[in-house]
């Protein structure tokens, strides 16, 4: 028999609905999996009973006939998802405890498919960082080493770290992750699995913890670019609960999935080669560029101007968003209170904020209080508005010019820990490529494309128009047929 | 622009993060480095160009005026690291 946690989310689906296995096998091999992986750290809390019982639940609705989109297939979801009854902390102190007494829209609408939850995976701090190491829960670890016989641990990447790592070890078939400014797409590219952040509006934000609004973003993480595109159809759909959910149909992107790029040309931006950049990165995205075209497609050239203005920007606009998003941590109406002897309620609040908080949680905050005060307000948050307007604009040219744009997803492969972590600016720099797409709302994927020298996976990103992630979806498949990765971590853990 | 020790402790009190002078210390530098970084945003012309405001164009709906919720008072307490007589409680406040 074959192993079941070897199977992506497609083959689950179609194998239990075959009749080739049971929901419960399947749960169990899963909870087998994450029981033995504790290493990783990629869970905060673990659920098999839930599992189990999403899974027993399936069982009956495949006796019954019922069978759902989802059903037999188990699944990991990012602790920024509240969940009914099951703790979920954003991974910061200031939320351990937090027990939601409602549910996300978008977990609530996987689980209504039938798929079941393995657990609650960690993440970088209120979703802060790119390289899961500012959760308050520990380091994630990466299942990846390098090929030198060294055995540092290295980032899985961040924020959705708990996720990719997961994925990448074969503890989930598949998993919600979020993208602000490249937390789907950089982990993804470094573990070697496949995620995609839909146009912004796809995903209800509704229950999920915010940390910057008119950037965050819902999407899946799984093995390959089917599993990614079943699981985005059972997250994506309008929710009158967030003011800035699309009232659009979801479109049947599994069934529309084609490798065939006759038609389409696909951008290439002169200013994503940015200096230092390792060659074989440069390498990777000469051979993506030639896995498009023999996939039918027309290779042109464009320019991006503002890409290099994309950064900054948005480290005025998130952090803005965050110091006003997270005013709402007060230890008055769930998670920490820190009230120390004697305190009044203000002191009260800057005891519970200064216990609760993260370094860089506090960093960002305070950068976005900063440039949100007065005097500074025009000169920081309206000018970094006003060259998103630019950054958008630019696209929108592209646009004329070509259906797609194809990138390298990051600039380096995986880093050890602690190689980035004591310097904020250098690990900023991490999200160059990802952060333009977000500032403009456009869907993105990411896809594995090969292995560099010390064997550590590589991701190409494909970005698309708005409401395009059919074309996006289509684009990584055919990478994906042409790159045949299928290296994975040898497991150590 | 960069930040000096009075401007930190003056940002922090306004977000309500308890800082100790060791913390400020740290603090100028780091701000002062992502500032600066920041900074070449002011190279960019934009003098003919408006500010972002939907990624996505998109209408603000209105929806029904009714009741859609409520009546779960003790969902909404259930987390309070202080709740008495479905009241959230906080410290004595004296003006």
């Amino acid at each position: 028999m074959t192993n079941l946690t070897d199977l992506g989310i497609a083959a689950i689906r179609d194998g239990f609905k075959a009749g080739d296995f049971t929901a419960r096998d399947v749960a169990s091999a899963f909870n087998d999996a994450v029981a033995g992986a504790k290493a990783l750290n990629a869970f905060i809390v673990e659920t098999p009973e839930i599992a189990l019982a999403a899974a027993d639940q399936a069982d009956k609705d495949r006796a019954s006939g019922s069978l759902k989109p989802l059903s037999g297939v188990p699944i990991g979801m990012k602790d920024l998802f509240a969940t009914k009854d099951v703790q979920t902390t954003a991974a910061s102190h200031i939320l351990e405890g937090f027990v939601p007494q409602y549910e996300s829209t978008v977990s609530g609408k996987l689980w209504n498919a039938g798929a079941g939850m393995l657990g609650k995976l960690n993440l970088d701090q209120f979703a802060m960082g790119s390289s899961n190491e500012t959760s308050f829960f520990g380091n994630v670890i990466s299942p990846w080493r390098r090929n030198n016989g060294d055995t540092a641990a290295l980032a899985p990447g961040g924020s959705s770290g708990g996720t990719s790592s997961a994925i990448a070890a074969r503890l989930v078939p598949g998993a919600t992750g979020t993208d602000t400014g490249g937390s789907i797409r950089q982990p993804a590219a470094f573990t070697g699995i496949s995620g995609i952040k839909p146009t912004y509006g796809r995903c209800s934000r509704w229950g999920i913890v915010a940390f910057a609004s008119s950037l965050d973003q819902a999407g899946p993480m799984a093995r390959d670019v089917r599993d990614c595109a079943i699981l985005l159809e059972n997250m994506a759909g309008f929710d009158p609960k967030d003011s800035t959910s699309l009232d659009l149909p979801v479109p049947n992107w599994e069934a529309a999935l084609s490798a065939d790029l006759k038609g389409k040309r696909v951008g290439i931006p002169k200013e994503y080669r940015v200096d230092g950049m390792p060659a074989e990165i440069d390498a990777l995205w000469e051979q993506g560029i030639a896995w498009l075209k023999d996939a039918g497609a027309e290779i042109v050239n464009v320019s991006l101007p503002h890409t290099q203005y994309a950064l900054p920007a948005y480290y005025i606009i998130a952090p803005a968003e965050a110091s006003s998003n997270l005013a709402r941590y007060d230890g008055v109406r769930y998670g920490l209170r820190d009230l120390p002897d004697g305190a009044n309620l203000q002191d009260m609040y800057a005891a519970t904020r200064a216990a609760g908080f993260g370094d860089e949680v506090k960093r960002r905050i305070l950068i976005g209080t900063y440039v949100l005060s007065a005097g500074f307000y025009d000169a920081y948050y309206t000018q970094a508005q006003k060259v998103r307007t630019l950054i958008a604009r630019d696209f929108d040219q592209a646009w004329e010019k070509c259906d797609l744009l194809l990138t390298p997803t990051a600039p380096s492969a995986a880093f050890g820990l602690s190689e980035k972590s004591d310097d904020p600016l250098a690990m900023y720099l991490n999200d160059v490529f990802t952060v333009p797409t977000s500032l403009a709302g456009l869907p993105a994927m990411s896809v594995p494309g090969g292995l560099d020298a010390l064997g550590l996976p590589l991701g190409l990103q494909i970005i698309g128009k708005a409401l395009d992630e059919q074309t996006v979806l289509n684009a990584g498949l055919a990478i994906e047929e042409r790159a045949g990765f299928t290296a994975r971590a040898d497991k150590w853990w | 622009m960069s930040v000096d020790h009075a401007t930190v402790r003056k940002i922090a009190s306004l977000a309500r993060i308890a800082v100790t002078d060791d913390q400020v210390e740290a603090m100028v530098p780091e701000l002062n480095n992502i500032l600066g970084w920041i900074e070449q945003l002011g190279e960019v012309d934009t003098s003919a160009v408006q500010p972002m405001t939907a990624v996505i164009p998109n209408v603000l709906r209105l929806r029904e005026d009714v009741v859609t919720d409520g009546d779960v008072r003790d969902a909404v307490l259930k987390n309070a690291p202080q709740a008495e007589q479905g009241f959230f409680t906080v410290p004595k406040v004296i003006e």
